[in-house]
């Protein structure tokens, strides 16, 4: 989309507010993007970008889309190829091999392509501050792009108030703290109207409550102002909060891609399963299987799933921890859960606003409950519960019989 | 003792009387040494960046020379810039050997890997992805190595007292390709000599007072503005 079609749209929608010279710039940040329905389907799209450094593969990826408003959270351990792809997509970084796509037009990486880099922002995890006043930082994209002293006045402001960092305009970057840098670093992003945001793990160098703060005010800034965002993270609570789409990467792999309630209900394997939490993957094989459910043999018990399978073939079955359910009674009453299993308590973790309870039934389980809960069923490490859970509750993942060597 | 008193009584005597002489020295040596001292920040800054932010086989080696170039002799680069301007070396066409010029040049010779040296270093000290970053702003490679000499701008005026510093004193290089011609190509450190080894102490004393004077004047001034530019 050209920059003139950019403005027609905005003004279209009539969420524009025009400088007082005419010019055009938004000062109200929030009609920065097109609104969805003028978007095309597929903002961003890569196919076969292999990334080699010292002779391995750091980065393999097949196809690679980015649609237009969403925020993709990538998420993998360190070393999965977060940032490679990060850096790649923001050409930052050439590729050994493989092509993408921005608005349909290709990006020739190879070359560094200023008028692409013109159109995205990028945020790393240090917030890689100029030695200047908060408000030169933020500015530093706009007199990249030439944009006069008077306009910059003008425009700057407006992100200043929006990160919650005015007060700090003439404030030296040394002297901010760690939410203030990268607030400001943000800002400095957000300014140049990009039509896409990459954000390299910008939170995991900040403290608890400082992160907590500024995920939410990011979380609103992106949907107030349709921002399109590729966020990488290797907490998948901060991808659970932002994200509409979640990328599960690993060996510098997508291992699993697709809605977060897909990823996180229906984890691909193994590995996404053990990264998106859920915290119970139990290794087993069918031993029966009618009307739609199996009872499939694991370690130390029987578990009864939904699904198609045929006696005999090996699963994996994942259980989530807020799935399961503590009780005292034998059996709990009032449940459709078809699991129950007697259980003694390992192991009680509190983890704000409830508690991580390890249990051991024959297999390790692992359950969520609230203080409150923790009170009222008087749970204490080596005390006997029910845990329970439903058969739906039960994520399967088939897998695939070991070579014969 | 008292010839250190007298020198000094003559050096205030010969700077408060505006002495011809002496201020024409002294209007050289800033000339010269200010114009060496410019001359070496355009090429050391332009190759130190270059050096830094570039990857090439052997690029270790041009470090470890660049490195051992900050330590150069002043009498060695003399030497060798008085070989290559005598009137059969290969730049005797020049036909500038025992002129203010020549010592220019062999000033800028002796500054120049001084001021490459503490450039390379200064960008390398900046932060990894700092590079990245401002690619990602939208520069255009000569936008990001101007920020990236702007970033390093206080290591960089160290990198100008340094070099100011080092070639306002040196007196090897001086004396032997300009000369030490009266009224032409007399420096303060020339002149210093000259008026020792004549024992005319009082006034090599008053030579050196300026010298030093006139070195910590420069030196404050970019101090100055150096503290001014650091964070609080």
């Amino acid at each position: 989309m050209n920059p003139g079609t950019h403005a027609e749209a905005l003004l279209r929608n009539k969420r524009i507010v025009r400088g007082g010279d005419g010019s055009g710039y938004p000062l109200d940040p929030a009609a920065v993007a097109l609104p969805p329905e003028s978007r095309p389907e597929i903002l961003l799209q890569a196919e076969n970008l292999l990334v080699r450094r010292g002779g391995a593969t750091v980065l393999d990826i097949p196809a690679f889309d980015v649609h237009p408003g969403e925020l993709l959270a990538l998420i993998g351990p360190n070393g999965a190829g977060k940032s490679t792809l990060l850096l790649t997509l923001a050409c930052l970084l050439k590729p050994s091999r493989g092509r993408f796509s921005f608005n349909g037009r290709e990006i020739d990486a190879g070359r560094g392509d200023v008028e692409y880099r013109r159109r995205i922002a990028m945020v790393f995890q240090e917030p890689l501050l100029f030695d200047a006043t908060v408000f030169d930082n933020v500015a530093a994209g706009l007199k990249i792009r030439g944009m006069g002293r008077e306009e910059i006045g003008r425009v700057v402001p407006g992100y200043l108030e929006l990160f919650g960092i005015a007060h700090l305009t003439k404030r030296s970057a040394r002297k901010l703290s760690g939410g203030e840098a990268q607030r400001t670093s943000l800002a400095r992003a957000f300014v140049t109207k990009p039509e896409i945001v990459f954000l390299d793990e910008p939170f995991s160098a900040l403290d608890p409550p400082t992160r907590e703060a500024l995920i939410g005010d990011l979380e609103r800034i992106i949907r107030e102002t349709h921002t399109t965002a590729v966020a990488s993270t290797h907490d998948q609570t901060e991808a659970l909060r932002l994200a509409d789409r979640m990328a599960v990467m690993n060996g510098g792999k997508i291992v699993q891609i697709g809605p977060v309630a897909e990823v996180i209900n229906r984890p691909a394997d193994g590995f996404v399963a053990s990264f998106v939490g859920v915290e119970t993957v139990l290794p087993g094989r069918v031993l029966r299987s009618s009307d739609g459910v199996f009872t499939a043999a694991v370690e130390g018990g029987e578990i009864q799933a939904v699904g198609h399978l045929r006696p005999g073939e090996r699963v994996l079955c994942c259980i989530r921890p807020e799935h399961v359910t503590l009780s005292t009674n034998i059996p709990p009453p009032g449940t459709s859960a078809r699991n129950a299993f007697p259980g003694t308590i390992r192991k009680i973790t509190p983890l704000g606003l409830f508690n991580r309870v390890l249990l051991n039934c024959g297999f390790d389980l692992v359950a969520y409950v609230t203080r409150q809960s923790l009170e009222t069923l008087s749970l204490e490490e080596g005390k006997r519960v029910i845990a329970s859970f439903k058969a739906t509750a039960v994520h399967v993942i088939p897998r695939q019989e070991p070579r014969q060597t | 003792m008292n010839l250190i008193i007298e020198g000094i009584q003559k050096a205030f005597f010969l700077i408060f009387t505006l002495d011809a002489e002496v201020l024409g020295i002294t209007l050289l040596s800033l000339q010269v040494s200010g114009t060496a001292t410019l001359i070496s920040l355009f090429i050391g800054i332009s190759v130190g960046t270059a050096v830094a932010l570039s990857r090439f086989p052997g690029r270790q080696l041009v470090v470890s020379l660049i490195n051992t170039g900050m330590g150069l002799p002043p009498v060695v680069v003399g030497l060798f810039v008085a070989i290559f301007l005598w009137r059969n070396g290969p730049l005797g066409f020049l036909e500038i050997l025992y002129t203010p010029t020549a010592i220019i040049l062999a000033q800028a010779v002796i500054a120049t890997p001084i001021v490459t040296g503490i450039t390379l270093a200064s960008i390398q000290n900046l932060p990894v992805n700092l590079r990245l970053q401002i690619l990602a702003l939208g520069a255009t490679r000569v936008q990001m190595v101007w920020l990236l000499v702007k970033e390093a701008r206080l290591p960089l005026l160290a990198a100008v007292m340094a070099g100011f510093g080092g070639i306002i004193s040196e007196v090897g290089a001086s004396i032997m390709v300009g000369g030490n011609i009266r009224g032409y190509s007399r420096v303060l450190t020339t002149a210093t000599v000259m008026e020792t080894g004549r024992g005319n102490f009082d006034v090599a004393i008053a030579l050196s007072i300026i010298l030093m004077l006139l070195a910590f004047f420069v030196n404050a001034i970019l101090t100055q503005i150096q503290q001014r530019e650091r964070p609080r």
